[in-house]
């Protein structure tokens, strides 16, 4: 049982909003500790382990790049390109990049799309533009929303199309593990058995993003009574 | 041949590049902090492979620390006005997309065309990584692309990297941290520890309750792991394979690819899952680090309610 201090110190943590690196470490170093390693085995394990997860940390490359072309105005144009638009509202956009993202995913296509390449230069910004276009100067609450809403769709369309590609990770994972265990099944067998969960995720979270616009409206008509 | 290693040289690079920027930055009150924290997350970079295990320990204590005591700033960055960018926007019209859009078209060619090149018989890239070698290589790509189209001072890049990545903080390193936490985690046997738990409370006699069990099992484990990868193997062998398959008579295709996907319903509820719910966060400036994850559970359960019916009604036809 007290191999799962470090579970207990990262809930613990995290619901006392503490720093979440410092949360982290210390969970880690308990583990180890528990787990009945010396100290400075422990630190020399944690070493080993960060150095190994570099690779977790390669999408940062885009920055120098994403960064310039805010600076000459990308996202300013991801907002004309949407005012531009008089049928594009916040529903619609982020429904087309679910469709967009989960087929594209599906095809093995798992890098078009992320956080620090797609949704916060263009797919955050076009989609707040499609509520201005509505509803003019938004409230904090609701552009706030938006914003997470756009990082969402990303997660939920890239990890509810990639299973359907036979050589993803996770197939390949799966594949693995059971053949250790004297089960053979082929990475189509797999890859099929991810279809129905796919089409749930787009009917459930398709749904979801159709209120969206409905939410909006209200939300605004709220706030201006108010005022 | 290109390895990983290249590309860590060159991510070692950027966050020099990023320390020394902050270190002649007077306007942020924290600029030392600053400097150290990315300037030892460098040193992990360039020279990490080749120091030892104990030596990397205490370079991430250190960057801890840092970061956990009094923290890090941010410096008064005169970037250009709205107004400024609008008019440049105006300017450079659609044109500004070729760049943005180039670093993922070059990443998939790439993965699919870089398996392919030799030179004298060895791969030009090393075919395992070629993903994330590709990604970084198109974003070398993407940036030619934008200075030769834009002509920006030369050290623009750096000082823009500087301003988006003091902008993230310190969730930047978190997902790398996340994943050293989840090797030790698998080092010190937690896995066997919950499967044990879960094992023990399962009613053994009913197949549903068993499919319900090892659906949420995973979904509940991949948010205390923040990685569904970590949760499969533990809770397939301890519940999948033990009871739905071999007691029950399940289908273990089916069983494994719905299983899998419980697991990613728990990613999409779990702050330890970093990079997909934490960081966009702070990439998208929003105040309240939850605010993706409290979008994404309506979803994450009805879907996760899907995948146990699903589960039910297909695992066991044969």
């Amino acid at each position: 049982m007290l191999t799962l201090i470090g579970v207990a110190i990262v809930v613990v943590g995290f619901v006392l909003r503490m720093n979440p690196l410092l949360v982290v470490t210390v969970a880690g170093l308990a583990t180890g500790i528990a787990s009945g390693l010396g100290p400075l085995a422990v630190i020399a394990a944690f070493g080993k382990a960060f150095i190994t997860s570099r690779y977790v940390a390669i999408v940062w490359l885009v920055l120098p790049v994403i960064g310039l072309l805010e600076h000459a105005g990308l996202k300013e144009r991801a907002r004309s390109l949407v005012a531009g638009l008089r049928a594009a509202t916040v529903s619609r956009i982020l429904l087309a990049y679910f469709a967009i993202r989960q087929i594209t995913a599906a095809l093995g296509l798992t890098s078009l799309g992320g956080h620090p390449q797609m949704v916060r230069p263009l797919i955050a910004p076009m989609a707040e533009a499609a509520a201005e276009n509505q509803y003019g100067e938004l409230p904090e609450l609701v552009r706030q929303k938006i914003r997470a809403h756009a990082a969402a769709v990303d997660n939920i369309a890239l990890f509810f199309g990639e299973d359907i590609f036979i050589a993803i990770g996770s197939i390949l994972l799966i594949k693995g593990f059971l053949d250790q265990n004297g089960i053979h099944v082929e990475p189509t067998q797999l890859a099929i058995w991810a279809i129905p969960t796919a089409i749930c995720a787009f009917v459930i979270h398709g749904t979801r993003l159709l209120l969206l616009d409905r939410w909006l409206r209200k939300e605004i008509a709220r706030n201006q009574s108010e005022a | 041949m290109i390895t990983l290693e290249h590309i860590y040289w060159l991510m070692g690079l950027m966050m020099a590049g990023v320390a020394i920027v902050n270190l002649r930055d007077p306007s942020n009150p924290r600029r030392l902090n600053n400097t150290l924290f990315w300037g030892i997350y460098a040193i992990t970079f360039l020279i990490g492979s080749h120091l030892s295990d104990l030596a990397n320990g205490f370079l991430v204590i250190g960057m801890v620390l840092v970061a956990s005591i009094r923290g890090l700033g941010q410096g008064k960055i005169a970037g250009t006005s709205a107004a400024e960018r609008e008019a440049s926007a105006r300017r450079w019209g659609a044109k500004l997309f070729i760049p943005a859009l180039t670093i993922p078209l070059v990443t998939v060619l790439g993965t699919f065309i870089f398996k392919k090149i030799t030179i004298n018989g060895s791969p030009l890239v090393d075919v395992k990584q070629v993903t994330v070698i590709s990604l970084a290589i198109a974003t070398l790509v993407a940036l030619a692309v934008g200075m030769t189209m834009l002509r920006p001072p030369l050290s623009a890049p750096i000082k823009e990297a500087r301003r988006l990545l003091d902008a993230v903080g310190w969730a930047a390193v978190l997902p790398q941290m996340l994943a050293a936490l989840g090797a030790l985690f698998a080092l010190a046997g937690v896995g066997t520890v919950v499967s044990g738990l879960a094992q023990r409370w399962i009613p053994l006699d009913n197949p549903s309750a068993v499919v319900v069990t090892y659906a949420v099992g995973m979904a509940v484990f991949t948010m205390i792991m923040g990685n569904a990868f970590a949760a499969f193997p533990v809770m397939t062998a301890g519940i999948g394979l033990p009871l739905i398959v071999q007691r029950f008579g399940g289908d273990p295709a089916i069983m494994a690819a719905i299983g899998m996907l419980s697991g990613f319903c728990g990613t999409l509820m779990t702050p330890m899952a970093a990079n997909f719910n934490i960081v966009p966060t702070a990439l998208l400036e929003l105040p309240d680090e939850n605010a993706v994850i409290k979008v994404q559970i309506p979803t994450a359960l009805l879907l996760l309610a899907a995948n146990i019916l699903l589960m039910n009604f297909l695992v066991f036809r044969h």
